[in-house]
């Protein structure tokens, strides 16, 4: 029990020194978590509710204000403070964005791995239909899948649909990714071994498969959470987001509806539009990353990382 | 042959679907034995059905490859007459393989241990902690340090994978060992360590091994009687001795001939002119008689049976005077 606490102590050190030598992942993962922290830590890191209006001494609205020490970010056209309308909008586009990237994940793995492992005609089934969704232009499909769905009173929220368009439309390249990569894990010999060894399929597909992509699948998880994110700002920028659960896409929406531009308002739109660059760039340089750290064949070497073994020497005694 | 067989192979045939419908008949009427601790060697060139007839064992082809007839008896058992979970219990615990390039049979982010443990854990012979012991016995047992267990292969040399490949193959105790090539890719001196491994391991538990092999010499070596395939059929089997000392199909002469004699220096290598037959196009007499030159009218016409010239001595050659042999 010690030795194995011991052993995955060693084990998460090796892999934060793995990556903390990336200085991009560890940028990315900066992004990240401010933008994660400032989502969870909302209510504390400013005085005032999303929907609050800022008021000047006189009691009147400040709408339009620009930056400066109070309000930080300055107002919108209704006197709210875009700081506190940014902060409270990471909550929803990060929602959105996690929940439907995950749900993209899934599917995609899902239906890569079967399509790759079992082949035939459970491949072309499954294949075909990835093919129609490819090739039918995802934005006005998911305008209209939004709208309708909707139109329909399911007294689900907005955001819901939301999630479920975004993360059951977005898992297609995944599974074409995933299913190419295991089709060539499969042909591996290792595979061959494993059924030699009287395994299953369901034990291969655990104990084979899927430790080999999963490097892939995290990886992938956090590019296409970024585009869940970047898909959802568009949506809501077109008007089917939730206006009363503003998301960034939402922000830069109002943004335009109401002028911002032609008043010279920068501080109601750059914020969101800079947000959602700093989230989705975030989430490129962490993906880079961890699939470094994940996949062994890439951080250990042959004769690196055992006592027992030849001592090259590293670059740290280098320094010395 | 008077022993109770541990594994009989009867009649074999195996053909694999191709592209367009074309069928590839990869083994015909591939009859053997192997008894309890014996070693077999299965000899010939590439693509004469070596690995195939391995696989077609262990029942496991590729799928577009099918077993149109034949018996393969475990211990009187014909396994062609088991569900696929049934065959699932007899691999590894009954029969195991090394197979060819152990660099690739083992899986690269898989730390060596938990390799060695799956089977083990497959097929519940123990619990978790009693396979984590029994893995380090076996890696000891190898000659790999307990310790090295914890590494990934690409962490091992090509020697030492392949002892891992051997280790692995004996976590649940087989009574029937088959080892594809299990030397090829390794150097003089770690392939004589692993043939003295595979000796000595097969003398202290029992096994019955069948080696894969093109080279001779081990064979000679290590076998006790031999099987020679020649496109994808029996061309000649019997004991070491047989083989070796009145060997009575061509094919076999040609092929003994063309291994260099280390008594007899020589500046020019012997070999046998022309390539195998195409497996989707085979000759219809005998599959030797296109590079044969000692053959006669009827060798490209009927396609010769197997003879029994010899106890325990079978060659299908026209050549070969003697009974039928009949295979029960």
């Amino acid at each position: 029990m010690n030795e194995q606490w011991s052993l995955f102590k060693r084990n998460l050190l090796d892999s934060w020194r793995t990556f903390s030598r990336n200085k991009l992942g560890l940028l990315g993962s900066f992004l990240i978590l401010t933008a994660l922290i400032a989502a969870v830590f909302a209510p504390a890191l400013t005085p005032h509710q999303p929907t609050d209006v800022i008021r000047d001494e006189a009691g009147r609205g400040l709408t339009f204000a620009p930056p400066s020490v109070n309000p930080p970010l300055g107002t919108d056209d209704a006197g709210r403070d875009i700081w506190t309308e940014l902060i409270y909008g990471a909550r929803i586009s990060l929602t959105v964005g996690f929940l439907a990237g995950f749900i993209a994940m899934f599917v995609g793995s899902l239906f890569g791995i079967t399509a790759g492992y079992f082949g035939g005609w459970i491949d072309n089934l499954l294949m075909r239909t990835t093919d129609i969704l490819l090739v039918i232009p995802d934005l006005p499909l998911m305008l209209v899948l939004v709208a309708t769905l909707r139109q329909m009173d399911l007294h689900v929220s907005p955001l819901v649909v939301l999630i479920l368009v975004i993360g059951l439309l977005y898992w297609t390249s995944t599974a074409r990714l995933i299913r190419s990569q295991v089709l060539t894990i499969k042909e591996r010999q290792f595979v061959a071994r494993a059924r030699a060894i009287g395994a299953g399929h369901g034990h291969i597909i655990r104990k084979h498969i899927l430790p080999q992509i999963m490097p892939l699948i995290v990886a992938n998880t956090v590019l296409v959470i970024s585009t869940a994110i970047l898909v959802e700002s568009g949506l809501a920028f077109l008007g089917l987001g939730d206006p009363t659960q503003p998301s960034w896409g939402t922000m830069l929406n109002f943004a335009f509806d109401r002028n911002a531009v032609t008043n010279g308002a920068w501080w109601f739109y750059l914020p969101p539009g800079l947000a959602i660059v700093w989230v989705s760039l975030g989430c490129v340089l962490l993906g880079n990353v961890l699939e470094e750290m994940l996949n062994p064949r890439l951080s250990v070497h042959h004769l690196e990382g055992n006592e027992n073994m030849v001592m090259l020497s590293s670059p740290q005694s280098e320094k010395k | 042959m008077n022993e109770q067989p541990l594994l009989g192979v009867r009649h074999l045939t195996t053909e694999f679907v191709l592209s367009e419908g074309k069928v590839a008949r990869a083994l015909e009427d591939v009859s053997f034995d192997v008894l309890p601790g014996q070693t077999v060697g299965l000899v010939g060139e590439s693509g004469c059905g070596k690995t195939t007839t391995l696989m077609s064992v262990m029942r496991l082809l590729p799928s577009n490859g099918r077993i149109t007839s034949g018996e393969i008896r475990f211990n009187g058992k014909d396994l062609l007459t088991l569900s696929e979970r049934e065959m699932r219990s007899y691999r590894w615990k009954e029969m195991a393989i090394v197979f060819q390039g152990a660099m690739n049979a083992l899986n690269p982010v898989m730390k060596i241990s938990d390799q060695i443990g799956e089977a083990i854990l497959l097929h519940d012979v123990m619990d978790r902690d009693h396979a984590q012991k029994r893995v380090g016995e076996l890696l000891e047992m190898v000659g790999i340090p307990r310790t090295r267990g914890d590494q990934y292969p690409h962490q091992y040399s090509g020697g030492m994978r392949q002892r891992a490949m051997i280790a692995m193959s004996l976590a649940c105790s087989p009574s029937l060992l088959f080892a594809d090539e299990p030397t090829t890719a390794l150097d003089v001196m770690i392939q004589a360590q692993v043939l003295e491994l595979l000796r000595e391991i097969q003398k202290a538990l029992g096994l019955a091994i069948v080696l894969v092999t093109h080279d001779l010499g081990v064979v000679a070596e290590v076998c006790d009687s031999v099987v020679v395939m020649y496109g994808g059929k029996v061309a000649e089997y019997g004991t070491a001795d047989k083989i070796y000392n009145s060997a009575g199909h061509p094919y076999t002469q040609r092929l003994l001939a063309s291994f260099p004699d280390v008594n007899r220096p020589t500046d020019t290598l012997v070999f046998i002119p022309g390539t195998p037959p195409r497996l989707t196009d085979l000759p219809r007499g005998c599959r030797f008689e296109p590079r044969c030159d000692v053959k006669l009218p009827k060798c490209a016409e009927i396609d010769p049976l197997l003879i029994e010239p010899d106890n325990q001595h079978y060659v299908a050659c026209h050549l070969c005077k003697g009974r039928e042999a009949h295979f029960v």
